[in-house]
């Protein structure tokens, strides 16, 4: 009871209170606080990054990296990751221009490049299964498939959502909504490009020397 | 106000500028692996780890837009508490395990470590 005593010191705030933005209009929270996510999730990578680096080079008698990576294969998926980042920049500034078809057709070359880029993913895990470089292998090869791999779901889930946000495009239009879901989408597609830089550097490139 | 015209996306000028910069910083890690140099490990080393650091601040600033305005102040200052924990969190661990490594004789290479010692003693 005594908690319900004390004043309630939410909404009275006086002049700096919560309704009064003296320098702008505030607009959508969606921008920072879909940034503060990213953020969370870039320190998710960070820690399968810190993982890999400690334990990236117990073989257990296993392969190690110079016998499985190829650096061009690497820098295919690295090429088809950073177009689809330029055409996904690309879409967004024609739909930001209010050119519709143009948008979506752009989309849909990102969304072919992210395919891509996963269809490499999954053929490279599989051929890697396949020849007895699974991660049950070593603790290199469970903190190589642990990182690449929630990179590649990762991709997945955009080429998802890019999908689900192209059909809604189609239906509804460049609305101000649908702007807000493509430039929060084009955030996260652009940081999964990010992240990529750290894993074909650290994971591929660096063991490869 | 021109917070419309040249809201978060940008222009088609810094989206090229930044591809140019990003396709640059990939393909001279790329050329140091696959066109073997004569350098040294540690020069190689630097050189992609460098290259791949710039790299993400080109990205962060052509593709992401991060500038130090942007919702008042806070993209950036979320961005640099990510970075902090980050580098708390890398350095941290890499420090932590090669002490230990350092300090605990590791198990599977015991037959070389007693041979070490019967050659030193």
């Amino acid at each position: 009871m005594t908690m319900l005593d004390t004043p309630v010191t939410g909404p009275v705030k006086g002049p700096e209170g919560p309704d009064s933005h003296p320098d702008h209009h505030h607009e959508s929270p969606t921008p920072i606080g879909f940034w503060i996510y990213l953020m969370s999730d870039c320190i998710i990578f960070g820690v399968l990054f810190a993982t890999y680096a400690v334990l990236g080079y117990n073989y257990a008698g296993g392969p190690a990296p110079k016998d499985l990576f190829e650096a061009d294969f690497v820098l295919i998926e690295t090429a088809l990751l950073l177009f689809s980042s330029i055409t996904f920049g690309v879409a967004m500034l024609q739909a930001e221009a209010h050119r519709l078809d143009n948008a979506l057709k752009w989309l849909v070359v990102t969304g072919l490049l992210g395919l891509g880029f996963i269809g490499m993913e999954i053929y490279e895990f599989h051929h890697l299964i396949h020849i007895g470089a699974g991660p049950d292998r070593s603790a290199f090869l469970s903190a190589f498939f642990v990182l690449v791999g929630t990179h590649g779901l990762h991709v997945t889930c955009g080429i998802i959502w890019l999908v689900t946000l192209m059909v809604q495009l189609r239906m509804h239009g460049l609305t101000s909504a649908n702007m807000q879901r493509l430039s929060t989408l084009s955030m996260f597609w652009h940081f999964l490009d990010l992240i990529w830089i750290g894993v074909f550097s650290f994971v591929y490139l660096v063991r490869l020397i | 106000m021109s917070d419309h015209s040249n809201h978060s996306h940008g222009t088609m000028n810094q989206l090229m500028t930044g591809f140019v910069l990003a396709a640059i910083l990939t393909v001279i890690p790329f050329g140091i692996i696959l066109g073997e140099p004569d350098f040294s490990r540690y020069i190689k080393i630097g050189i992609i780890m460098g290259f791949a650091a710039l790299q993400i601040i080109v990205h962060l600033v052509y593709f992401l837009h991060l500038n130090s305005k942007a919702e008042g102040g806070w993209t950036i200052a979320a961005t640099i508490l990510a970075v902090v924990i980050l580098v708390i969190v890398l350095a941290g661990s890499l420090w932590v395990m090669h002490n230990m490594n350092e300090n605990m004789m590791p198990m599977p290479d015991m037959d070389k470590m007693m041979s070490l010692q019967s050659q030193q003693g």
